[in-house]
């Protein structure tokens, strides 16, 4: 299968020759080449999961890993080297294909999205970029290869979000995303040292004998690298940078703030499962809580915000929180005994990441036809764009957990898994799901139902959106139907093994209660044209609805710490004493070398004769010294 | 047999005569003439040497003959280079040529 | 030492040489200086022919006297004007240059006074012209035909570079 190189190295292939070739490129040549090398290397991917698979499981019944490709690249002596190469698994496969067809479906999208952008070139090297560091680091054999790949991915993400560089909020917002996601980034190099140092390797699955001495920095070194994966994935505290990244271009924040570079954290637990389960169960469980105060914290903000891509963003936090959650959940390696939340979480990663391409995709349309993102703008768009407003109201439905879209079964492996683990996470998790409907229909109704804006509409007509930006939308719409219906377990399992997907009724009839709850309460609230519950509930309990507005003060918190106290009472003083006493040394020095220049200037008369008399002391004093020693 | 030290003295007092006149002279051309004094005290000290102390050997004597090809290029170029000087300021004063300074 | 002829003769063209030097450094007329660079060019060839170097001494005449000289004649005739004089020396400037230059000179003298030099021996004797030719032709030991051709290198570049200064643009 050595086939698979290609599947980095052509869009990396991509990505110069569109980012050299710039401008010179028209931009439709441009397009037409990003979108078939991402066309091709979907056809790779497919091909290699079809071919990973059909081979069919092991003596042991699980699907062997395998490396088609592997190179050293720096050796540091001894055991540690940094390798660069392909590992093919069942969870890197599936990726792969997760990635590959958001990608291609992002790419034909954005040719009717970016049309007559200018940058457009620009637009699509930077998605090759992105989509080379991606497979990259799904791919990677080893810890440091990945983090490498990984922040290949932060960058190119920052250069997406920034991609309206004249407008201050997305500069603004790409710096944020990236400081933040540096600053995680920070503890998962600090974790992979550790490791490294203390296991002598940069492998995923290392000797047990040499694990042995390690042992008592292991849970330390996961615990950082989850930091580092918390940052990726928007978890509480670090969530900050997503919501602003929405100020990138929308089909941009389809495929990266959706469905593949915020679950890079969630797929580094999961790459990490074996050593989490067998040496630092304690930091899995933390991650849960996390997971579960971050799924349970943006999905109360999620049912206020006005913004759509703010709604959505806020959702794909919640919704990472739900596969973190399913993995921290995990107490052994058999799925049948607590194992459950691995295969849930890549389950909901993979039906995740197409219905929320295609939530975020048909948000594109929709801003497409009304120029703008709040929901005040829109309101009964549902005559003017059929097909957006159907592959919507699928993905809603998806996201919401009603049988039998794909969500549903995802969700409800990961409600088995916590409720496995306890009861109150259960509960705890079931109700988010609820929330999770009603901000999802909140969200459906206010767009394309409720009061119209008339005058903007009668200004600007909506119209449904072009072909290039439906077919991908009723691709995903496509997939979200039917990929629940895909036996994941026999593929995907924490330990390798078969695992029939049985659905627990008892389980499954409560999510889909509490989730038709919500939907019922949504309708009832939203889809009148009249809003008089709704807006009564906002007055009433108007410091709630504000708080949860302004997303809990959070970024002020964040601003009043980095500002008031890091920069003002340590930054400061620092700056100051390297202005002053670090620089002001410095330039003391040069005034006195610049004084002194100008005191001897004069002897440089520029006379060839006085030149002569200074030569000739001078000589002779040589002479002198000389003659005297 | 005349001592050596006489033609070296003769040498000497020539080339400081004519760092004299390369400190004093206003004239481009005069401290060129200068020059060529001090050029050909040397030229003397190269073929005394040779005459006096290493007589079976030519080092000095082929030293002072290619000096005196040198000093005839160098005083081409020289010569060359004044006149362009006068050409661009109607005179050869040194007092004249001090942009160089600074 | 007894008063030999050479020494006579070296005494008169040892003064000759001086004096000449001298008015050539302190004459206010240039062409006057160039005259007198002409009779010091003459008298070194006469203590070459001395030395019996005469093939030096026929080549400090040819190139220096003959040659040299005349092109200061000419650049002197290019860039003076009629009556064009030096100008009077400021007393500062010419004690300052004196003193500097007698001090140096006294200096020197000491030191090479002081000096003992290796075994001085002078045997009289032509040196055969045949010699010098195959010296300077030769590539072997004691063979100058690189240094032969570097010069004739730099006359070239001097005659392309001296066009190249002086021509007019």
């Amino acid at each position: 299968m050595e086939y698979t190189i290609l599947i980095l190295l052509l869009p990396c292939l991509s990505f110069l020759l569109i980012g050299l070739l710039g401008t010179k490129l028209r931009p439709v040549a441009a397009g037409t080449l990003g979108t078939t090398v991402t066309g091709i290397t979907a056809v790779l991917s497919y091909w290699t999961a079809f071919s990973y698979f059909g081979a069919g499981r092991n003596a042991d019944g699980i699907y062997p890993a395998q490396i088609p490709w592997n190179t050293e690249w720096l050796p540091f002596g001894g055991s540690l080297h940094i390798d660069l190469g392909i590992l093919l698994d069942p969870i890197s496969v599936m990726m792969l294909v997760v990635i590959t067809t958001v990608s291609f479906m992002v790419h034909i999208y954005s040719f009717g999205y970016m049309k007559g952008e200018t940058g457009f070139q620009r637009y699509y090297s930077f998605l090759s970029l992105f989509t080379m560091s991606m497979l990259g680091l799904v791919v990677a054999t080893n810890i440091f290869q990945m983090y490498i790949f990984w922040e290949l991915v932060g960058v190119s993400s920052y250069l997406l979000i920034g991609f309206y560089y004249t407008r201050k909020e997305a500069v603004a917002a790409s710096k944020k995303a990236f400081i933040v996601t540096r600053f995680a980034d920070l503890g998962f190099l600090i974790g992979i040292l550790i490791y490294g140092f203390y296991t002598g390797s940069f492998s995923f699955t290392p000797d047990s004998e040499v694990i042995g001495t390690a042992k008592v920095f292991l849970p330390l070194a996961l615990g950082l690298m989850f930091i580092g994966g918390a940052g990726k994935s928007a978890m509480f505290p670090l969530h900050i940078w997503l919501p602003d990244a929405m100020e990138g271009p929308t089909p941009v924040s389809a495929l990266i703030h959706a469905a593949t570079m915020v679950v890079a954290g969630v797929y580094l637990v999961a790459r990490m499962f074996p050593l989490f389960i067998g040496y630092a169960p304690d930091v899995l469980h933390i991650t849960a809580y996390v997971g579960a105060f971050t799924a349970l914290y943006a999905a109360t903000v999620a049912c206020v915000q006005s913004d759509i891509k703010r709604v959505l963003a806020f959702s794909t936090i919640s919704q990472i929180g739900f596969m973190i959650v399913a993995l921290g959940v995990c107490t052994s390696a058999d799925p049948h005994e607590g194992g459950l939340g691995y295969m849930a979480s890549m389950f909901h990663l993979f039906t995740h990441a197409m219905f929320k391409a295609l939530l975020f995709l048909g948000a594109g349309c929709i801003i497409h036809a009304v120029h703008s993102n709040e929901m005040s703008a829109m309101g009964g768009l549902r005559k003017y764009m059929p097909v957006t407003h159907v592959t919507f109201l699928i993905a809603c439905l998806a996201i919401a957990g009603i049988w039998p879209l794909s969500g549903f079964f995802s969700k409800d492996e990961i409600l088995a898994a916590c409720f496995g683990f306890s009861p109150v996470m259960g509960w705890v998790m079931t109700f988010i799901a609820g929330l999770t409907a009603f901000y999802m229909f909140r969200l459906y109704y206010n767009i394309f139902w409720g009061r119209e804006n008339r005058e903007l509409h009668a200004e600007h007509k909506p119209h449904e959106a072009p072909l290039t930006m439906t077919v991908p939308l009723m691709f995903l719409a496509a997939v979200t139907l039917v990929a629940g219906w895909i036996p994941f377990g026999e593929f995907i399992s924490s330990d390798g093994q078969a695992y029939h997907i049985h659905i627990d009724w008892k389980i499954a009839g409560t999510s889909l209660c509490v989730a038709a709850a919500g939907i019922a309460l949504a309708t009832w609230m939203y889809m009148r044209e009249d809003r008089t519950v709704a807006n009564g509930l906002a007055t009433r309990f108007s410091g709630l609805h504000k708080a949860a507005y302004h997303r809990f003060y959070i970024d002020e918190i964040y601003q009043f710490v980095t500002h008031r106290i890091i920069f003002a009472c340590i930054s400061a003083p620092v700056a100051w004493f390297d202005r002053h006493v670090v620089d002001g040394f410095m330039n003391m020095l040069a005034w006195i070398s610049n004084k002194v220049s100008w005191a001897i200037k004069g002897m440089q008369s520029g006379y060839v004769q006085k030149y002569g008399i200074w030569f000739l002391g001078g000589a002779m004093g040589l002479v002198i010294v000389l003659l005297l020693i | 047999m005349i001592p050596m030290e006489y033609y070296l003295v003769v040498s000497t007092v020539m080339m400081f005569i004519g760092i004299y006149g390369f400190l004093t002279r206003r004239n481009l051309l005069a401290m060129l003439i200068s020059v060529e004094l001090i050029l050909n005290s040397v030229d003397i000290n190269f073929a005394v040497f040779n005459r006096f102390l290493f007589p079976e050997q030519l080092e000095g004597f082929f030293f002072a003959l290619f000096a005196i090809g040198i000093s005839a290029a160098e005083t081409a170029v020289a010569i060359a280079i004044i006149i362009n000087i006068y050409r661009n300021m109607r005179n050869i004063q040194v007092k004249n040529l001090d942009k160089m300074k600074w | 030492m007894n008063i030999t002829l050479d020494l006579i003769v070296f005494a008169i063209l040892a003064i000759f040489i001086v004096a000449s030097a001298v008015l050539a450094v302190t004459t206010k007329r240039i062409l006057r200086a160039a005259t007198y660079l002409l009779f010091v060019l003459i008298g070194t060839a006469g203590i070459y022919f001395q030395l019996n170097y005469s093939f030096l001494g026929a080549v400090q005449l040819l190139v220096y006297a003959g040659g040299i000289t005349v092109l200061y004649v000419f650049s002197i005739l290019l860039t003076s004007s009629e009556g064009d004089q030096a100008e009077k020396l400021k007393r500062g400037k010419f004690i300052a240059g004196l003193a500097a230059t007698l001090a140096a000179l006294g200096i020197c003298l000491f030191v090479m006074l002081k000096h003992k030099f290796m075994n001085q021996i002078f045997e009289h004797g032509e040196l055969p012209v045949k010699e010098i030719g195959f010296s300077l032709m030769s590539a072997g030991k004691y063979g100058y035909v690189l240094p032969f051709e570097v010069i004739s290198v730099l006359l070239l570049a001097c005659i392309i570079g001296g066009i190249l200064i002086a021509r007019k643009r």
